[in-house]
This record gives C-alpha cells, structure tokens and sequence, in this order.
C-alpha cells in the first residue's frame, strides 16, 4: 500500500468549502442550542408541573435515542408529516434539538448548584424573579457550566461528522467523496480524522483559555 | 407492523446490544491497560497514553470506523465488517474509559493508602484490595454512562454495513416506504435499553453503596 495525499490535497478547494459547511453549521446549532437549552431549563424550574415533565419527558426522549436515528427519522421520515426539508436545514435542525437537550441538563445542574442564600438574600432584599434570574441566576451559572459546555460544543463538534449520512456536504461527506473518485480513500480519511484530532483540539485549548479569563468571577463556594 | 417484522427488529435489537457489550468489555480491558500507562511515572509509557487519549477522543468515531473499516484490507488484513465495527467501537470507548477509570484512581483517598502501607500491605495486595474495588466504585456511574453512549453510538456501525436496528430500520423503512413507523419503532427500542440499562446501573450503584465509607 502506498500513501500519497498529493490526490488529496488537489482537491483543497473543495475541502476549504466544506470545512465552512461543517463549522457554521456546528457554530449555528450550538449558539441556538445554549439560548434553547436555557429556556428549556428555565421553563422547567419555573413552568407548572405538566411543563416540566412534558420536557422532562421529551429531553429523555432525545438524549435516549441515537442521534443517527433522530437524523434518519427528521429526514426520510419528516416528508410523510409535510416536512420536507434539504439536507442542510434538516441537518441544522436535527444537530439543534440534540444539543438542545444536552444543553438544557447542563443548566438544570447548574441552576440546582447555585446556594440557596445567594436566591434568599436577593429576595430579601427585594428582588424582583425577573431580576434574580438576570442579576443573580444567570451570572453565577455561567461561571459553573461554561467548563460543560465548552465539553458539550466539542462533542458537537464531532457528531457533525454523522450529517454526512443525510448527505449535508460537510468534511466527512466530501473528503470521503474526493477519496472515493482518486482511488485514496485511506488517505483521505487520514486526513480527515487528523484534521477533527486539530480542531477538536484547538477548541479544547481555546475553551480552558476563557475558563482562565473568567474564573476570576468565580464566586466563593460556602 | 406485522409481527414478523416486529421480530425481525428485535432480532436486530438483539445484535445492537451484543455489540455494545462486546464492545464495552473489550474497550474496559484496554482502557485499564491505558490508563495504567498514563497514570505511570515512566515518560515512555505516559505519554503513549496521553496520546492514545486524546487522538481517540479528538476523532469522530464515525471517521475512526470509515478509518478502520478500509485501513485493514489496505494493509492486508481481511476481516469480516462485524470484527471492524468491534474493533472501532472497543478502542473509541476505550478512551474514554481510562479518563473514568484515571478519575477513579486518584480519587482514592491518601489516608487508606497510608494506612495500608502501616500495617504493611505489598503494593499488589493495596491494588487488589483498596485501590481497584474503591476505584471501581467510584467510576461506576461513569461506566454506565459510557455503556449508553456507546448503545447509541452502534448506530454508526450500520454505514459500514453491519446489520443492526439502525441498519434493519434502515432497510425495513426502503422496501416498504413507511420510514416514520420503523424508525419510530428503532427509537422506542433504543429507549428502552438505554432506560434499562441506567435503571440497573443506579441499582448497583445504590447495592455498592456502603455509608460511612469511600
């Protein structure tokens, strides 16, 4: 067997548009996915009892099943109901409900690991609910799950490598279609996974330098 | 649904879960041997660790199997897809294993280990008696996650043509154009292993359970 990534590397343009493909989709799905999975957190503290099982029961729903399946069922499944969606949308959506209920656990936690004194002294002093959560709820949460989420947004970033089954054309899909026409699928798939091995890492690296930046916000545990 | 494709679902049902833990077994057996590699004080063992780690969490596992699945007739080695599809998910959840497994190491309390080395335990016996059954418990909660991850993560093995739930669905759902019903239905199945498989891991958990101590 003989190694030769000059087939592959032929074809960077291509690569170039795909990785774009792949990363704002990724970016998109998780910025939507943390406001989403917030409100679903939200929701769920502060809705009624039937809301909160109600989401309760769809986020178990979600994270019990396999993405594939999620994917499969949105894209084949979603014209017999009248939701015909290209690959892209389908995609940007099926990655979007996903994430969104990750996301929303990892609030729920955050929210019960806030010390009730911190809620009790801001009603004392008469706070308003509105403002808890904006003064006192969120600023302290986002200290407490930015490590998980910036856990959760590389996971992300891997599961989008299973869009290229519907055929959104990301990395995986067109570096495998390159690598299928030269005859260097091998190859290409070398490349392919040094390249996620090289952004996986880069978002881990980039996510502990804003840990660092922030943890000076970081409250006093008592 | 006719019964006989009910059936032939759980059958495929049968073969996700057959692979998730051969899967798991072998991935734990070479997670230990990882993470004993990175937790040692010799550099040419840790930092193969460390690196065994990292590439195979930085990786997707759908690329690790597209990898795996034509690396090894490329070299020469002829396997049948289903050894692949073991091999790939065994060494993805093996990685993840060792940080559980790595976690659990070095939360054992320093006190026992003192106490141990007082009365004058050989290190095999502190392995074997405190460190490993406390270690074990204390990654329990995490193994069982794992094995969930990895149940939903055997979807992936279908696009290298192993025939499991996700493939039968996939199958099922082309040749009778009813996609909504059996990916419904591989959902529902997926649930309820996963449900079980955590029901039993927080039952075990709440067995192992022993106050007062680590």
């Amino acid at each position: 067997m003989s190694i030769d990534f000059g087939l592959i590397f032929a074809r960077m343009p291509e690569i170039l548009a795909a990785f774009w493909v792949t990363v704002w989709i990724w970016i998109v799905s998780n910025v939507l996915a943390v406001f989403l999975g917030f409100g679903v957190a939200t929701l769920r503290r502060y809705g009624p009892l039937w809301l909160d099982l109600l989401l309760r029961l769809l986020v178990e729903i979600i994270r019990g099943t396999p993405f594939l399946v999620q994917l499969f069922l949105l894209y084949f499944g979603g014209p017999f109901i009248g939701l015909s969606l290209d690959p892209i949308p389908a995609g940007l959506l099926g990655m979007t409900v996903y994430s969104t209920a990750y996301y929303s656990e990892i609030f729920r936690a955050g929210y019960n690991a806030i010390p009730v004194g911190h809620i009790e002294a801001a009603e004392c002093v008469g706070l308003t609910r509105g403002q808890i959560i904006r003064r006192i709820l969120v600023p302290e949460m986002t200290m407490l799950v930015l490590p998980q989420c910036v856990n959760m947004a590389i996971l992300m970033m891997k599961e989008t490598a299973i869009l290229s089954i519907i055929t959104v054309p990301e990395l995986t899909l067109v570096v495998g279609a390159i690598g299928s026409q030269q005859y260097a699928f091998v190859e290409a798939m070398l490349l392919l996974a040094l390249f996620y091995w090289f952004l996986v890492e880069l978002s881990g690296f980039l996510g502990r330098i804003a840990e660092a930046r922030l943890s000076k916000f970081r409250f006093a545990h008592s | 649904m006719s019964m006989r494709l009910f059936e032939l679902m759980l059958w495929a049902a049968g073969k996700t879960v057959l692979l998730s833990a051969v899967s798991i077994m072998i991935g734990f057996a070479i997670g230990l041997m990882v993470c004993a590699a990175k937790l040692s004080p010799n550099k040419l063992l840790s930092i193969p660790g460390r690196l065994y780690v990292s590439l195979f969490r930085g990786v997707p596992l759908l690329v690790q199997l597209l990898l795996i699945y034509n690396l090894l007739p490329a070299l020469g080695i002829m396997v049948p897809s289903v050894v692949a599809a073991i091999a790939g998910l065994s060494l993805c959840t093996a990685a993840y294993q060792a940080e559980n497994l790595r976690g659990g190491f070095q939360s054992v309390p320093r006190g026992l280990l003192e106490a141990a080395d007082m009365v004058g335990m050989s290190p095999w016996k502190q392995l074997t008696r405190i460190r490993a059954p406390i270690a074990f418990r204390l990654t329990l909660p995490a193994l069982v996650n794992e094995a969930i991850l990895i149940l939903k993560a055997s979807s992936l093995v279908s696009v290298v043509g192993v025939i499991e739930l996700t493939r039968m669905a996939q199958n099922l759902s082309a040749s009778s154009f009813r996609p909504l019903l059996f990916y419904s239905v591989a959902g529902g199945i997926y649930l309820v292993i996963c449900w079980t498989i955590a029901g039993g891991g927080s039952l075990a958990e709440r067995m192992l359970k022993t106050e007062g101590r680590a």
